[in-house]
């Protein structure tokens, strides 16, 4: 393992050193992130894009490297190579937020709306670690970026329905873009029942309703210098949650943000970008629609951050330098009061998370060495300091209830480091990485009291001693173009050692009335995480086109039992016909048999499927504006069915009509 | 390296030094912290007991006491004393637990002891109190009746042992519980005649807190409570990992490990018939 940091260490000095070259030649900005998904719906070519108003979830899912895992219709949560939210970043253009919930029932990516973003960049492992430090790659859901081009007033209103679940969603946007002043406005609004599974099955507690509005102005003060403040508000209350024994009544993010760009010319500084930003976060669980519970309990959770990050292009000669400097400081608090049965005994009441603070700052400096003309070696470096503290001494008490010796204070420094050789040939693509990386435990993994998960049905115990997760990675990458075909491999390797996951606890009483038991958080020496994906396209002709993918994951630790939640053998095919006014496509959506589950984490097999959808699209042009009508039917074939991601194989959607209508006024 | 034992002894001196100066003040202020529970009044003599909450309730008692000269109007400082609780009931009447009176560490006109009340008649009544003391050389006695209230939880079991005899055990920490591995303590007497309670030395009392409310839920790390020759009472381990109620259910083993009273909880047995209640 040290023999590899060496020699990530030294290419990345040998890349520095070429800085002293004397090399004339200028090149723009090339770097190109590992996959960029364009979501904004101004945007409407993208074909990925089915339904102009999908969510966030509907969007990432799409991509070849995220699998959602699905605790219900709503909220899901984003995993990048088989690795869930503790092994990844996820940030709000680089603004760290993290979930209120013990129970993981809100992902970042549930307080944010399309609406509110331009594009998501997804980072796989090590190249996600720009704001943050991870293990299985890094989110970042890029706001708008400033507009001054003096376009004047805009605005456009989508509308949405869906037949299963009778799911309704309304948006509307407003903007004004002036030469020195930009303001844009926006709202969005979803609301649905229950949905049913295959054969009419309706899914109870399956119905959620949000809204999201977000407010963003900027102001030019010079040529090079502006400042924009940007504020999302996402409401989303009576969420069901079919897979887990709780919903919730309110999850409730404020993120506000406050950014400095500046922009010299001429200069080998191309761009510096400060923020100040915090953000804050309410989710309440509940139960009171749940007629048959073991106990009724309230279940709030506070999670608050404040940070900053400041982040500078240079360009010099054939290196591209990247820096970004940044912190933040979080406070996580969730308790729990169970109301007991008997009318006599008092309320129960512990902290589930006993106010956890964790300060982190650290520096990322990447260089992207364009050292031919087809040839890059980006290398990147993250040094962070990370402190966690528990603020509340009960805190300290009660996990001393299972550990020896709990600290207050815990400090880490981490490191990650990242290097990848990249070839751009007219035909074919060629990239080849290693990295490095660390991260601490999560506050659940590391100060999490008897949080109940009812995937493996067992109350989970922190553990303040665990030490940093690391992880060593290969990456991998190729694509050839023959003409009008076209087929890539991507690959991933992943060796990570002290792997952080709960333990069973023996004798120890579980908490939850029915669980099997409780685990303390615990690793594994080592686990073993790969996957690989084939893709290929064929173009048939200028209006068809055909395009499909196969992946093959594997994830096992060194006692020899599968890792859980490891995606099984999947494909998937699309048959594409586009015009300039008219798309259609039909796809194919399957997995294996999921016959590698870990049942030693509450897997069971779960079964092959295979769906079919049919997408279609219009845009109509008249002398309002643009109009563009997209519909379809998902799951054409009313396949009842669950994936390996879905909690405690709860069914997915069965046939869905669907219809989005937008209008947009120039 | 010097300095770090100077500075602490600096302190120290200091803190003393300042201490010193306020003591008149101290003297008005040694029940600060305590509630009056009753005074009684014996010619020349008052006599004030005092503990946290300002009443007698059922289970272990820490009384503070002070004997006030009704003429000077002063506490008095050096008197000896002792004390006799009396239940009175309808064919007999029996005394309970308790300890000798000494004067209270570092006070000056506080006496201190403790009593363990087993049972209480609903209205609070059937107890009497008997003072002895000594001032001077001259003794003095004073009977009183008492209010004893019923404590909302089982904080004290009187039960029969497997050997016959009558025991009575007492919970006396803790008594502020945290989410947290507390210290447990517990006094454990034998009923030997009705007037005399002795202190049972060197058994053990196994220990496994439940909680009823939460499919009989129990807590790791407890240990049984074993005896302490230095203060004649029992320390253990209890693990709350929540607020609530719960019930201690216990088991008590004599010095060879026969046990004379309790049971293990099972699936099949939710409770000890041994057992303390704790509700925070």
């Amino acid at each position: 393992m040290k023999m590899l940091i060496t020699v990530i260490l030294c290419l990345l000095l040998s890349s520095l050193g070429y800085a002293q070259d004397n090399n004339k030649e200028t090149k723009k900005d090339t770097t190109k992130l590992k996959e960029v998904l364009v979501l904004s719906r101004r945007k409407l070519s993208n074909h990925r894009q089915e339904k102009t108003l999908s969510s966030i979830d509907d969007y990432l899912e799409k991509s070849n490297k995220v699998t959602m895992i699905k605790r219900g219709n709503y909220a899901w949560e984003p995993t990048i190579n088989n690795m869930t939210s503790e092994r990844l970043l996820v940030t709000i253009d680089g603004i760290q937020i993290f979930g209120a919930c013990t129970d993981k029932m809100d992902p970042i990516t549930s307080y944010v709306d399309v609406s509110n973003l331009e594009k998501v960049t997804i980072g796989s492992g090590q190249e996600g670690t720009e704001n943050g430090h991870s293990i299985g790659g890094g989110i970042d859901l890029k706001l708008p970026s400033s507009k001054f081009n003096g376009s004047g007033f805009k605005s456009g209103l989508d509308l949405g329905y869906e037949t299963n679940g009778n799911y309704k969603a309304t948006g509307l946007d407003l903007e004004y873009t002036g030469n020195k002043f930009f303001i844009s406005a926006d709202g969005i609004y979803r609301k649905s029942d229950n949905y049913d599974a295959g054969n009419n099955e309706e899914i109870l507690y399956s119905q959620f309703e949000k809204y999201n509005i977000s407010l963003q102005s900027g102001y030019k003060f010079s040529e090079n210098q502006s400042i924009d403040a940007n504020v999302i508000y996402d409401k989303a209350t009576d969420v069901g949650y079919p897979a887990l024994p709780m919903d919730v009544s309110l999850a409730e993010a404020l993120i506000a943000s406050l950014t400095h760009y500046y922009k010299p010319e001429d200069k080998a500084l191309k761009s510096l970008e400060t923020k100040l930003y915090f953000n804050t976060i309410t989710h309440i669980m509940d139960d009171t629609k749940r007629p048959v519970v073991a106990i009724r309990m309230d279940m709030p959770g506070w999670s608050d951050t404040y940070g900053f990050y400041s982040k500078a292009n240079v360009v010099k000669n054939k290196h591209h330098f990247t820096f970004n400097f940044n912190g933040f400081y979080n406070k996580s608090l969730a308790e729990m009061t169970m109301f007991s049965n008997n009318p006599d005994e008092p309320d129960m009441f512990m902290y589930t998370w006993p106010d956890i603070r964790t300060l982190y700052s650290g520096i990322f400096i990447k260089d992207d060495f364009h050292f031919s003309a087809h040839e890059t070696l980006s290398s990147s470096i993250r040094l962070g300091y990370h402190n966690n503290k528990i603020a509340k001494e009960v805190g300290v008490q009660s996990l001393e209830i299972f550990h020896d010796t709990v600290d207050e204070q815990n400090n880490r420094f981490l490191v990650s480091l990242a290097s990848t050789y990249q070839l751009k040939k007219e035909n074919y693509n060629l990239s080849f990485g290693l990295g490095y990386g660390e991260r601490a435990p999560s506050v659940s993994e590391g100060y999490g009291f008897f949080l109940f998960n009812s995937f493996d049905n067992y109350d989970y115990i922190g553990n303040p001693n665990l030490k940093d997760e690391k992880a060593l990675e290969a990456n991998f990458s190729f694509k050839q173009k023959f003409n009008d075909f076209e087929i890539g491999l991507e690959s991933s390797y992943f060796h990570i050692m002290d792997y952080i996951i709960g333990e069973i606890a023996p004798d120890v009483s579980s908490m939850t009335i029915g669980a099997n038991g409780v685990r303390v958080y615990t690793a594994l020496d080592h686990a073993s995480i790969f996957n690989t994906y084939v893709n290929s396209s064929y173009k048939i002709s200028e209006r068809f086109a055909i395009n499909g993918t196969v992946g093959y994951n594997y994830g096992k630790g060194n006692d020899g039992e599968n890792l859980p939640l490891i995606k099984p053998f999947s494909y998937f095919a699309e048959f594409n016909y586009n015009t300039p006014k008219f798309n259609a496509a039909l796809q194919l959506d399957g997995n294996g048999n999921q016959s590698n589950y870990s049942s030693k984490y509450g897997e069971n097999e779960t079964a092959d499927y295979a769906i079919l959808n049919l997408n279609l699209g219009n845009v109509f042009h008249n002398k309002l504006g643009k109009t563009v009508l997209k519909y379809g039917i998902e799951n054409i074939l009313d396949t009842k069915y669950s994936t390996y991601a879905d909690w405690n194989n709860f069914p997915r959607q069965g046939r869905n009509f669907y219809m989005n209508l937008s209008f947009v006024f120039p | 390296m010097k300095l770090k034992y100077l500075l602490p002894i600096a302190f120290i001196a200091l803190f003393f030094s300042c201490s010193t100066d306020n003591d008149d003040d101290a003297i008005v202020n040694e029940t600060e912290d305590l509630e009056l529970i009753q005074t009684i009044i014996n010619n020349n003599q008052t006599i004030e007991l005092y503990n946290e909450k300002g009443m007698f309730e059922t289970g272990y008692n820490l009384v503070s006491l002070r004997i006030k000269d009704n003429t000077t109007d002063s506490y008095i400082e050096d008197a000896t004393l002792s004390w006799m609780p009396m239940m009175q009931m309808p064919t007999m009447e029996h005394s309970c637990p308790k300890s000798t009176i000494s004067k209270a560490l570092g006070k000056d006109t506080v006496y201190e002891g403790f009593i363990i009340y087993q049972m209480t008649n609903t209205d609070a009544s059937g107890w009497s109190l008997t003072l002895n003391y000594t001032i001077d050389g001259t003794d003095y006695s004073v009977t009183e009746t008492i209010s004893v209230f019923q404590y909302e939880n089982q904080n004290t079991a009187s039960f029969m042992g497997s050997d016959d005899t009558k025991y009575i055990l007492a919970l006396i920490e803790p008594k502020d519980p945290s989410i947290a591995v507390n210290e447990m303590k517990v006094g454990l007497f034998k009923m030997e005649n009705m007037m005399t309670f002795p202190v049972v030395e060197d058994y053990t009392i196994s220990l496994d807190p439940r909680m009823p409310g939460m499919g009989n839920h129990t807590s790791p790390n407890n240990t049984d409570l074993t005896y302490n020759n230095a203060d004649n009472f029992y320390y253990g381990d209890l693990s709350l990992t929540m607020t609530g109620y719960w019930k201690l259910n216990l088991k008590l083993m004599n010095a060879v490990d026969s046990v004379l009273k309790g049971e293990d909880v099972t699936d099949e047995n939710e409770a000890s018939s041994l057992y303390l209640e704790l509700e925070f």
